[in-house]
């Protein structure tokens, strides 16, 4: 599984080159695409369309998906899979609401291309509400970690990311670890007093 | 007619207790669905084509290559050729397609061209603002104890008494304040995804007001509002700019009219910062003179700023803030720029004017050389809202718990490790936050569940678990045995939220509703019990005999006494009733402690304190979380977010998120709420509490900046560039 993604881009014949082309002016902010977009503007608009089948874990179900190649991840989930719990606030990612985890690692749904994670393993917050409720969004409930909510499925998926990896966080690296999700209504406090609720009871499943 | 009322404390099983909100689960699992989230079978994405320019004419505008775009269904056009646009971002023409990529990409086909026009964003700049013929007046107030003579002129009369005040002052400070236009940034954008379908719209809205925009919508498609629908279950944030279906809505519903097809329109975040709502700024250059206590005897001051294209500058009323002296002469300047129009942004006028007008008073402090708090405290003798003596124990709470005596030094006379200097400021506000209209529909089944309808919605203040706690309070339930509907335009009628006015509204209509259902119930239920009605009480599950609990039914049992037929009640609150529910106008305290070094100009925040009165509490948990919530969006506003424009082209230069600087988890330091609560404030029933906390920040750390500096840094947002500056300008 880990080498997924190369084989199955040899097996469509997909080049980067062809890759550049096809994901055009309109794709999202990644590097790639931004390479993209200034190739397509010195080459006048043109944009190559094409569809390519990937398959996927979600939450621990394969599942098949065609997606334009443009399509990022989030629009994958969101529009395809009516997996909503991402969210689309920034083009760019830089507030965290669209994290998931890709092979485990935290990920920004928003600024990655569905392609991309042909072969790989997509967790989604919706997945920690069974088969019974993960530690982390019962502590942002317990501690009201979240008012309008918008901002919380993706803080919860980095709070879950953080405590696989530091499970035994001092407050100072819960404080360091923890800047990469916007809350407009302004919870950090609580999800500060979640994460320490979680480190200090060993709650962290 | 019940007699209405709270439960004293030590009676009451629900309120007051500190309860997880109902919907938390859903919230944190990404199980409840938004706005942006309700994916309609067969919808198309619309997406927008933004002005680029800050101020032009349309000369052409061609949308048929984008209607070859592969995927594109439908284009809109909203502003044709011959129309003036006055602000980046205004929205051309829609482009609804069968994907997100589809649809951006018939954006990109459209060709408009553009005839430039003059531009004029330059708030802070009066005087360019005045030679660009920019401004307006936006009145003024002279109030003097001394009355003009019947043969004075007026103006020349406050001209004179002023200066003799001032001369007569002890201390005198003359300064200049000021506060940057920053958006509202919902993390939602504004937008709808909305369904026409036989002559009916089904308009799923992200809004405050779910009662109020359903008339918005069908005015401009001809229809009438019953047939119309909004909905919101959840909504991402609003903070006073979601009161209105906007232009941008209206559009999706008229595309989805003429497509027969559902139409998902959310703004793209550029789009959301340029035009979804925006903070008006506030400039002030001012002259105070106080008396030898420190206690300001005059205030002479000329503010400006701006609202957008249409909007005023910040309210000459609020300025000075809470605590207005006895002779004043205050006017107000309005200048229109190339931005979008303000929108009622959280505490309208109040935080630009407590940022604007309150840093004086620590300036006063600081020439003359003595502990800020003492200045404040002398001047609680000017505040203009009865409220003195809870401000002056508010005052005293909030300095015990930041330790205030222990760490308080003069300003700029701290210690000073390395390139570090720290120090502490506050500042303290007011709001109304009266109940707003609410109406509420209750039914009691004969098999014991109750459930309610209200036209209300949570704007994550955690509006159902308030009505659910109000509910199981009366009926001696817990909030878990109570279902609660909000968030459409066809449940009872309630206001919008804004202005800290929900809770209060449904905390008037749920409880009347239930105090008149639980009247009839018992009515039922005291012939088992050989008892009066008026002896009856619902406690722990059950209902039973005051004084002789073991005379008693359970609810269920209770219930079932109803027969066939529920048992329905709807009850109204129409705001501004006098009742012992709620009430209005709170009180706040608010101290900043903070780092800041001397050679970047970074300012860190190490320590916050806000002590807040909200009447009676409902939910201790919620209601702190809007007090924690307030304070970090007023350390947003000091320290981070401001609007940023190119001062020639009008260019909203920062309108990613990746450089609308937020503050994010590490940055907002240890912050402690203190819930005011003493018996004289909780028999004043419920007052809304949303827009309070964030008022104080900005004077608050201000003045902690100043405290530590021995600098005034003048304008908010005060990013390490203003430090630097302010610093050098000393040296």
């Amino acid at each position: 599984m880990m080498h997924a993604h190369e084989d199955t881009s040899r097996r469509s014949g997909f080049s980067r080159r062809e890759f550049l082309k096809g994901s055009g002016v309109a794709a999202a902010a990644t590097a790639l695409a931004q390479q993209s977009a200034s190739v397509a503007q010195e080459q006048g608009v043109e944009v190559v369309r094409g569809k390519k089948r990937i398959t996927v874990e979600v939450n621990g179900e394969p599942v098949s998906v065609e997606v334009e190649t443009r399509t990022t991840l989030l629009e994958m989930l969101r529009y395809q899979l009516d997996l909503t719990g991402a969210k689309p606030v920034s083009t760019d990612g830089s507030c965290g609401a669209s994290t998931v985890l890709v092979d485990g690692k935290p990920a920004l749904a928003a600024a990655l291309l569905a392609i991309a994670c042909d072969g790989k393993k997509i967790q989604t917050v919706e997945s920690l509400a069974k088969p019974e409720l993960d530690p982390v969004p019962k502590a942002f409930v317990e501690h009201d970690a979240q008012q309008c909510g918008f901002c919380t499925p993706g803080f919860v998926m980095a709070v879950r990311a953080f405590l696989n990896q530091h499970p035994h966080a001092t407050e100072e690296e819960i404080r360091n670890g923890l800047n990469g999700n916007i809350c407009r209504c302004g919870t950090y406090a609580n999800v500060f007093q979640a994460v320490l609720s979680l480190v200090k009871g060993g709650a962290n499943g | 007619m019940a007699n209405y009322a709270w439960p004293s404390r030590d009676e009451a099983q629900v309120i007051g207790k500190k309860t997880s909100r109902l919907d938390g689960v859903a919230k944190s699992t990404g199980t409840a669905k938004y706005t942006y989230d309700v994916n309609l079978k067969g919808q198309l994405i619309a997406k927008a084509l933004g002005c680029p320019h800050a101020h032009c004419r349309i000369t052409k505008i061609d949308t048929s290559p984008a209607l070859r775009v592969p995927g594109v269904v439908h284009v809109e056009v909203l502003r044709d050729a011959g129309s003036e646009i006055e602000w980046q971002g205004e929205i051309l023409a829609v482009v609804a397609a069968e994907t997100e990529g589809a649809a951006a990409e018939g954006v990109k086909a459209i060709r408009v061209e553009y005839e430039p026009l003059d531009v004029f964003v330059k708030d802070y700049d009066l005087e360019a603002a005045e030679r660009a013929g920019r401004t307006s007046s936006g009145g003024g107030r002279v109030q003097t104890e001394r009355e003009p003579g019947p043969n004075d002129d007026e103006d020349k009369f406050a001209d004179a008494e002023i200066e003799r005040l001032l001369k007569a002052s002890k201390y005198v400070v003359e300064g200049f304040y000021g506060i940057d236009p920053i958006t509202h940034c919902c993390l939602e954008p504004h937008g709808s995804t909305v369904e026409f379908k036989d002559g009916k719209l089904l308009a799923y809205l992200s809004t405050q007001n779910v009662s109020g925009t359903d008339d918005g919508f069908a005015r401009d498609l001809n229809l009438t509002a019953s047939d119309v629908e909004v909905r919101c279950d959840y909504i991402g944030g609003g903070f006073g700019s979601k009161f209105a279906p906007d232009y941008w809505g209206v559009a999706a519903a008229r595309i989805s009219q003429k497509t027969g097809r559902p139409v998902k329109f959310m703004l793209d975040r550029d789009l959301e910062l340029k035009l979804a709502g925006n903070r008006p700024s506030a400039y002030l250059k001012v002259r105070v003179g106080a008396d030898e206590n420190g206690v300001i005897q005059v205030w002479d001051s000329h503010h400006w700023g701006t609202g957008g294209a249409t909007g005023g500058a910040v309210s000459q009323n609020v300025v000075p803030y809470v605590l207005v002296p006895k002779n004043y002469r205050r006017r107000v300047t309005n200048i229109k720029t190339n931005a979008a129009p303000a929108r009622a942004w959280r505490a309208p006028n109040h935080p630009q004017a407590c940022a604007i007008s309150q840093t004086v008073i620590d300036d006063l402090a600081r020439v003359m050389g003595k502990d800020s708090y003492d200045v404040f405290l002398a001047n609680l003798v000017n505040a203009t809202n009865g409220k003195a003596d809870v401000y002056r124990e508010q005052m005293r709470i909030a300095a015990e718990l930041m330790g205030w005596k222990e760490k308080y030094h003069l300003h700029g006379k701290g210690p000073r490790n390395g390139s570090i200097v720290e120090g502490l400021g506050m500042a303290l506000h007011t709001w109304g936050g009266a109940a707003n209209n609410s109406s509420c529909t209750l039914r009691i089944r004969p098999d014991g569940s109750v459930e309610s309808w209200c036209g209300t919605q949570d704007l994550g203040t955690g509006t159902r678990t308030v009505c659910a706690m109000v509910l199981a309070e009366t009926f001696g339930l817990s909030p878990a045995d109570v279902r609660v509907n909000i968030g459409s335009s066809k449940y009872p009628v309630s206001g919008a939220s804004g202005g800290s006015t929900t809770v209060g509204g449904v905390s008037e209509s749920h409880r009347r509703a239930a105090q008149d259902a639980l009247e009839k119930l018992f009515a039922l239920v005291a012939p088992k019990l050989e008892a009066q009605a008026e002896q009856l009480e619902a406690v722990g599950g059950r209902i039973r005999v005051k004084g002789a609990p073991q005379r008693s039914i359970s609810w269920k049992e209770a219930c079932a006494l109803l027969g066939d037929m529920p048992l329905e009640v709807t009850q109204s609150y129409r705001s501004g009733t006098p009742s012992p529910l709620s009430s209005s106008q709170v009180a706040g305290v608010q101290m900043a402690h903070v780092a800041v070094d001397l050679e970047t100009g970074v300012v860190r925040m190490k320590k916050f304190v806000a002590v807040q009165d909200q009447g009676l509490v409902i939910n201790p948990k919620t209601c702190a979380s809007q007090i924690y919530g307030g304070v970090c969006m007023g350390i947003a506003g000091a320290l981070f977010e401001q609007r940023i424009m190119d001062p020639e082209t009008g260019a909203f230069v920062n309108c990613e998120l990746s450089d609308y600087r937020l503050p994010r988890l590490g940055d907002v330091g240890e912050i402690i709420v203190h819930l005011y609560e003493p018996d004289s404030e909780r028999q004043r029933g419920v007052v809304g509490n949303g827009e309070p906390p964030v008022i104080s920040p900005i004077a608050a750390i201000s003045n902690a900046i100043c405290n530590a500096t021995g600098v005034r840094v003048p304008v908010a947002p005060y990013t390490p560039q203003r430090v630097l500056e302010a610093l050098q300008r000393r040296a």
